[in-house]
């Protein structure tokens, strides 16, 4: 079984994270740059089910030149091979373009059964690129998933959402993605990280793929960020004494908040 | 060309393993310390991460690095917590490592493979009650009575020796006399369990709580003649090897422990008011804080000289032994600062800088004391 993993890097949410002055992208100078977690899921799910029906994980991403350390670090988890796609044209993509982008990547893969990807970015959080790249591809979504099985060239799925818990099921090839529910993703040994060295890495740009620079990017989105502000900082909160009827005071004050 | 960074696939592994100590090892590690209790599932996922094979080659079960890339993990280890780093640094250099250097093609087949993946645990017997920095003068004894070792002795403050999944102790023991009349020493592996070898209760120790340190006492201990490691009357020459080595591992696990100091200082001097300001504002507190970056890195650097200077093969008790020194130095200075820095709250246990401030200590003993390794030091320099 032949597999696609979409990973992204992202700020490390352990350091400070801000947008740019100049056009609110991401200020990718200011943070650490890591794989980000969600997707270090999707690339274990992918390395489960390859150890259960073989085949080969292919990581997709895309993002500037440092991303490689992202991708790097998927395949020092197991992962095959990788395509990048790199190109200053794709500053500032959104979601639409960003899938459109991942679909032409994706189709340079030969003999592709399952796309996984995280539910959503922890950076843009928009969750939406699986969904539209379901459509594009012209693929089954099966997405936020918390369980994930293949039985023959059916994928089964557990989704979870506030609603409840839905059970899917669809024909490969499909487009998957999972929530931080799915797994633990494995630690990198030493020897992935030496044999990671040595796996193909393709680094493509826009053009290579056929698609027009003006159709991604900031140009090309179909939103624009207007205007960005820090989140203020958290007040100190409001503080009940307890003279014996603190309870009352913590549910009227709940009642204010309209939680209760 | 001089050059101090890095190869990318050491910073990667020093990165990974900086993240398994933030994510795995310090929110759990407080509490087994607290309890004196080994982390057992820590050691599995270290174990599962190939952390307890690094120095070994692939056909051993081991991750075919080297014993830098063992250096750099228990730096990161240490940086969160030493118990942790001490059962790897123990497991690889003294456990694993004297059988993989030393040991014959069926005992390394028998014991590296559970070694190097961490399913058991290896240890090294050398310390007594009465003999430490002198390990010459060590009275444990083996005599061969036909195609067995009888072991008779008793060994102190040996590291992974009591555990649920310790394999075998390496037990230095005195195996006869010397035409010249001192001691002729050999190493045996004495497999847990043997009848005669009988693991005491873990001591009460000042700090490096969550891991485990036993005595260790054989009476008429028999093991079969093959498992003598090596040749027999090598194993002075073996230890002091392995002891070497072992201090360029301590001297990483003690800059690992200087580094944690820093981190906790720096992010404290960020959060903690005093007077209406932050105390990082103060130069009381600044000055502190760049003493102890100044130590960790002059002790970082002389330790990767060490470790550089063994893995091409070169000369390197020197080195060594100053890295020994400087580092162990270092922690204990960083850790009596940071402590300093956190005032009240730096003796609390709840707080790694209480933590480090009681596993600093050790590191000036353990693997040969300051004052040996001056000794060393002055060795080398023809004195």
């Amino acid at each position: 079984m032949n597999i696609v993993v979409l990973v992204k890097q992202v700020p490390d949410t352990w350091s400070e994270r801000k947008l740019t002055d100049a056009d609110h992208t991401l200020d990718r100078e200011s943070a650490d740059a890591v794989l980000d977690e969600i997707n270090e899921r999707a690339v274990e799910e992918a390395l489960q089910l390859q150890e259960a029906h073989g085949g080969e994980v292919t990581v997709i991403a895309m993002g500037p030149d440092r991303a490689t350390d992202a991708i790097r670090k998927a395949l020092s988890m197991g992962a095959d091979k990788a395509i990048h796609v790199s190109d200053e044209a794709l500053h500032g993509s959104d979601v639409l373009a960003t899938a459109k982008v991942l679909a032409k990547a994706i189709g340079t893969v030969e003999n592709v059964d399952l796309v996984i990807a995280g539910n959503e970015a922890t950076d843009g959080r928009a969750g939406a690129v699986p969904a539209i790249l379901a459509e594009l591809l012209g693929l089954p979504q099966v997405t936020q998933l918390r369980k994930v099985t293949v039985e023959g060239t059916t994928i089964k799925g557990e989704r979870e959402t506030d609603e409840g818990v839905a059970f899917l099921e669809a024909s490969l090839p499909a487009v998957v993605s999972v929530t931080e529910k799915i797994n633990e993703p494995r630690y990198p040994s030493f020897k992935g990280i030496m044999a990671a060295k040595k796996k193909p890495v393709s680094t493509v740009t826009v053009a290579d793929l056929g698609i027009d620079a003006s159709e991604v990017g900031l140009s090309g989105a179909y939103t624009q960020v207007l205007e960005a502000a820090p989140k203020p900082p958290r007040s100190a909160g409001q503080r009940v004494e307890d003279g014996g009827d603190g309870g009352s005071k913590i549910a009227e004050f709940l009642v204010g908040q309209k939680l209760i | 060309m001089l050059d101090f960074r890095l190869p990318s696939e050491y910073e990667d592994l020093r990165k990974t393993v900086e993240e398994f100590a933030r994510d795995e090892v310090a929110p759990v590690i407080g509490d087994y310390y607290e309890r004196c209790e080994f982390p057992y599932p820590i050691v599995a996922k270290m174990g599962a991460m190939g952390l307890l094979g690094l120095p070994f080659p692939e056909e051993h079960g081991g991750m075919g690095g080297d014993y830098f890339a063992l250096c750099l993990t228990l730096e990161e280890l240490a940086r969160v917590d030493s118990s942790v780093a001490i059962t790897v640094e123990a497991a690889t250099s003294l456990g694993a490592m004297p059988i993989y250097r030393f040991g014959t093609d069926e005992q390394k087949a028998e014991w590296l493979p559970s070694l190097t993946s961490g399913e058991k645990l290896g240890a090294f017997g050398l310390t007594e009650p009465g003999s430490g920095s002198d390990a010459g003068a060590l009275a444990t004894t083996a005599r061969l009575e036909g195609d067995e070792w009888v072991i008779n002795g008793t060994k102190a403050f040996i590291t992974n020796s009591g555990t649920d999944i310790t394999g075998l102790v390496t037990v230095a023991a005195v195996t006869g006399t010397l035409p010249d009349g001192r001691k002729e020493i050999s190493s045996i592996i004495v497999p847990s369990g043997t009848p005669g070898f009988t693991v005491s209760k873990k001591y009460s120790k000042v700090g490096w709580c969550a891991s485990d340190t036993r005595e260790l006492s054989f009476q008429d201990c028999r093991v079969p003649a093959a498992n003598l490691l090596g040749e027999r009357g090598r194993g002075f020459a073996q230890f002091l090897r392995t002891l070497d080595e072992g201090r360029v591992a301590i001297a990483a696990l003690s800059v690992g422990l200087a580094q944690g100091c820093v981190d906790e200082s720096v992010r404290y001097a960020h959060e903690r008011e005093t007077f209406g300001a932050k105390i990082g504002t103060y130069q009381a507190i600044q000055f502190k804080i760049a003493e102890m970056e100044a130590r960790v890195h002059t002790a970082r650097l002389a330790y990767y000289e060490a470790a550089s200077r063994m893995l091409r093969g070169e000369p390197f008790k020197k080195q060594a032994a100053i890295a020994k020194l400087v580092s162990s130095e270092a922690a204990m200075d960083n850790a009596r600062d940071a402590t300093q820095i956190f005032g009240g709250y730096g003796f609390m246990n709840e707080y790694p800088v209480g933590r480090f401030y009681r596993d600093a200590k050790i590191l000036e003993i353990g693997e040969g004391t300051s004052e040996v390794q001056k000794m060393l030091i002055s060795r080398e320099l023809g004195l």
